[in-house]
């Protein structure tokens, strides 16, 4: 396949200005054919504006931006064959429910009856057919939220861009419509370019995540990626929860790095490229990787006295006073109980890890 | 004040309901003085008797109506016919006024846009500057109108000057200038309702329309139009009223031909010539037929809402 067939969107060295203020600093990236795409970031990131510029709300200032192989950044939103779920939806209060569905496919040349049939069969998809007669104001918010998707993706366009579409609901039904949403993206085949500043959502649904702050993009990889081997310090703190330690590195041999930690502690982890032997860093931690022990194991051992236990229903987070370090935070899930030992607060007992876990990162 | 009622019991409900009846008492005076009276005054007058220099007769009579709309010749003993006099004037009116109205709109709607869709702290200064030319009274902006338009004033000078036309153009004493003045007075009318739907107005729909393929003009057409179609009806309904019973802009720009039903009631109250009876039952037809024009284009308004646009 050519590159023309295999990336849906190809964003070149754009850049966003408003007067003296960037708010998009130089990015590229290439947003492939059948993707779940996700620009995941702080609000005031960028992530919205970079949406809105490939929608074609705002101009792009620098650079350019490609579909499919084909220039579009100096194209009104109306000739682009891209369509978006807004964040507050934007359905049309005065159209039914059908009304907006076809509102779409009518603007594409779809005869009245023809944009409604087509527009009828999408309402059923996403299981609204008995409200089509409705208004959008009789609907609950998931419901709209179907309409809006159901009113994008009629005229089947190349790609379909979702501004933070389920900010808006609650816990329970945002989780639902997260897998409804990735099914819906394998089923049609098109290409979503999800923006949300909620990791978790990222994690759970994207194939690749583009991490963006203060107007740059941070890292781009795959969730796995992401989680286990952040790049840098705002990456590793933004996305989950994460124990940051000040290092200094004092030797690297064949691919290990040897660091040490304030209190005389020792580490050993996975060199990274960018971190050379003497350099001061942060090496990240999950706190599930950590686990406790009374004696030192054979692993990577940390003594220290556990301060407080917190039980958080699927987990209990222990913190952990490391004697003239930092605390740690562990993470033991209540599944693991029977194989994972839970101390008293005040207990002196060590911390372990595997190798791989401390992950060093470029500042 | 609901939920204080609410949770202070009966005893809470009755001291408000008291308190409400006399607080509100102020309201209801002013509008029996000011509305209530005066219409029923006018009722009264339209079925008296009149006077020759001015005033009443107290006596029953329908002569005025009878006057309106028909001719029974110079003596009042020829078999009736319609008369057409006073119908003309008020289908003139009629149609001036939605002239007017209709210019308002197609000026005041962008102009509205505009204003709306300023920056949060400039669109109170656009609305203080429309509304500037409204501290000159009427009649001055009336009259200055006239002499801007005339056929030696600055308008003809202007464009004689710059060689479009060759002889000025004839606008004082046309329907035109009536339309022209009508539509300056009434302005702001029009802008403003419409301007405070407008500021309401989600623009992600104007986003999502063009998302959805659609030209600016049918952005504006299927979706701006229908949303803020309130505050244009409101603002057509705040042209329309007043333009009808206007009398000076008729009496100044468009002359003795264009004669509108303002100044056919104010004829019939000036010096010793007028009749009084004749006047209120004029302005009783008047205020009935803007009353039947607002009663029908509020049902059409509420159908076409119902019918979901």
């Amino acid at each position: 396949m050519s590159d023309k067939e295999n990336i849906a969107i190809d964003v070149r060295d754009a850049v966003k200005r408003y007067g003296d203020f960037t708010a998009l600093k130089t990015i590229s990236l290439s947003i492939m054919d059948n993707e779940f795409f996700t620009l995941l970031g702080p609000s005031g990131c960028g992530k919205t504006t970079l949406l809105r510029m490939i929608a074609g709300f705002e101009a792009v200032t620098e650079g350019a931006i490609y579909l499919y192989g084909d220039e579009i950044e100096n194209l009104p939103p109306n000739k682009r064959p891209v369509n978006t779920v807004f964040q507050n939806y934007a359905l049309f209060p005065h159209m039914t429910i059908l009304d907006n569905v076809a509102f779409g496919l009518e603007m594409r040349g779809k005869s009245k009856s023809e944009a409604r049939k087509k527009a009828a069969e999408m309402l059923e998809l996403v299981q609204l057919s008995q409200f089509s007669a409705r208004k959008p104001s009789q609907l609950s918010g998931g419901q709209q939220q179907r309409v809006a998707l159901a009113r994008a993706l009629a005229p089947q366009p190349k790609v379909l861009l979702l501004d933070e579409p389920l900010s808006a609901l609650d816990l329970k039904l945002r989780k639902a419509m997260q897998l409804e949403l990735k099914h819906l993206q394998r089923e049609t085949g098109i290409t979503f370019i999800f923006v949300t500043h909620d990791q978790e959502e990222a994690l759970t649904m994207s194939d690749r995540i583009a991490v963006m702050s203060a107007g740059e993009m941070q890292q781009l990889g795959s969730p796995t990626d992401i989680y286990e081997r952040p790049h840098n310090m705002f990456v590793a703190d933004f996305i989950g929860e994460t124990n940051l330690l000040e290092v200094s590195v004092d030797g690297i041999t064949s691919g290990r790095a040897t660091c040490h930690l304030g209190g005389g502690h020792e580490l050993t982890c996975n060199a990274v490229e960018g971190v050379d032997v003497g350099s001061k860093v942060h090496m990240s931690i999950r706190p599930e990787r950590l686990y406790m022990s009374d004696a030192p194991l054979e692993t990577e051992s940390l003594k220290g006295r556990v301060k407080e236990n917190i039980f958080v229903g699927t987990d209990i987070t222990t913190i952990v006073d490391l004697q003239d370090g930092p605390d740690f935070v562990v993470r033991t899930s209540n599944s693991d109980r029977g194989n994972k030992r839970i101390f008293e607060p005040g207990t002196e007992m060590f911390v372990n890890m595997e190798l791989g876990a401390g992950r060093l990162l470029v500042d | 004040m609901a939920a204080g009622a609410a949770s202070g019991g009966s005893a809470t409900t009755d001291t408000y309901k008291e308190a409400r009846t006399w607080l509100l008492l102020p309201a209801w005076v002013t509008l029996a003085i000011l509305v209530l009276a005066p219409v029923i005054m006018m009722l009264i007058y339209s079925f008296l008797t009149k006077e020759f220099r001015g005033g009443v007769i107290w006596e029953f009579s329908l002569a005025a109506y009878d006057q309106f709309f028909f001719d029974r010749g110079l003596f009042g003993d020829d078999p009736a016919k319609i008369e057409w006099t006073y119908i003309t004037i008020f289908w003139r009116s009629i149609w001036q006024a939605g002239a007017a109205t209709l210019l308002s709109l197609v000026i005041g709607f962008p102009t509205a846009y505009f204003i709306a869709t300023r920056s949060e702290n400039m669109r109170p200064v656009w609305v203080f500057l429309i509304t500037i030319p409204y501290w000159v009274n009427l009649l001055i902006r009336t009259v200055s109108m006239k002499f801007l338009l005339r056929d030696q004033g600055p308008l003809n000078d202007f464009l004689m000057n710059i060689g479009l036309i060759d002889s000025p153009l004839h606008i004082v004493n046309t329907n035109f200038a009536v339309q022209l003045g009508l539509f300056y007075s009434y302005l702001p009318f029009m802008v403003l309702p419409i301007y405070a739907a407008v500021e309401r107005y989600n623009f992600a729909l104007s986003e999502a329309a063009a998302d959805l393929y659609a030209s600016k003009w049918t952005t504006l057409r299927r979706v701006l139009l229908p949303a803020v179609k309130p505050g244009v009806f409101a603002g057509c309904i705040l042209v329309f009223v007043p333009s009808m019973g206007s009398f000076l802009a008729p009496d100044l720009l468009g002359g003795a031909k264009n004669f509108m039903i303002g100044s056919l009631i104010e004829e019939q109250f000036k010096g010793n010539a007028g009749n009084w009876p004749f006047g209120a039952a004029a302005s009783m037809i008047l205020l009935t037929m803007v009353l039947i024009i607002l009663m029908f284009s509020t049902r059409q308004q509420a159908k076409a809402d119902k019918a979901g646009g």
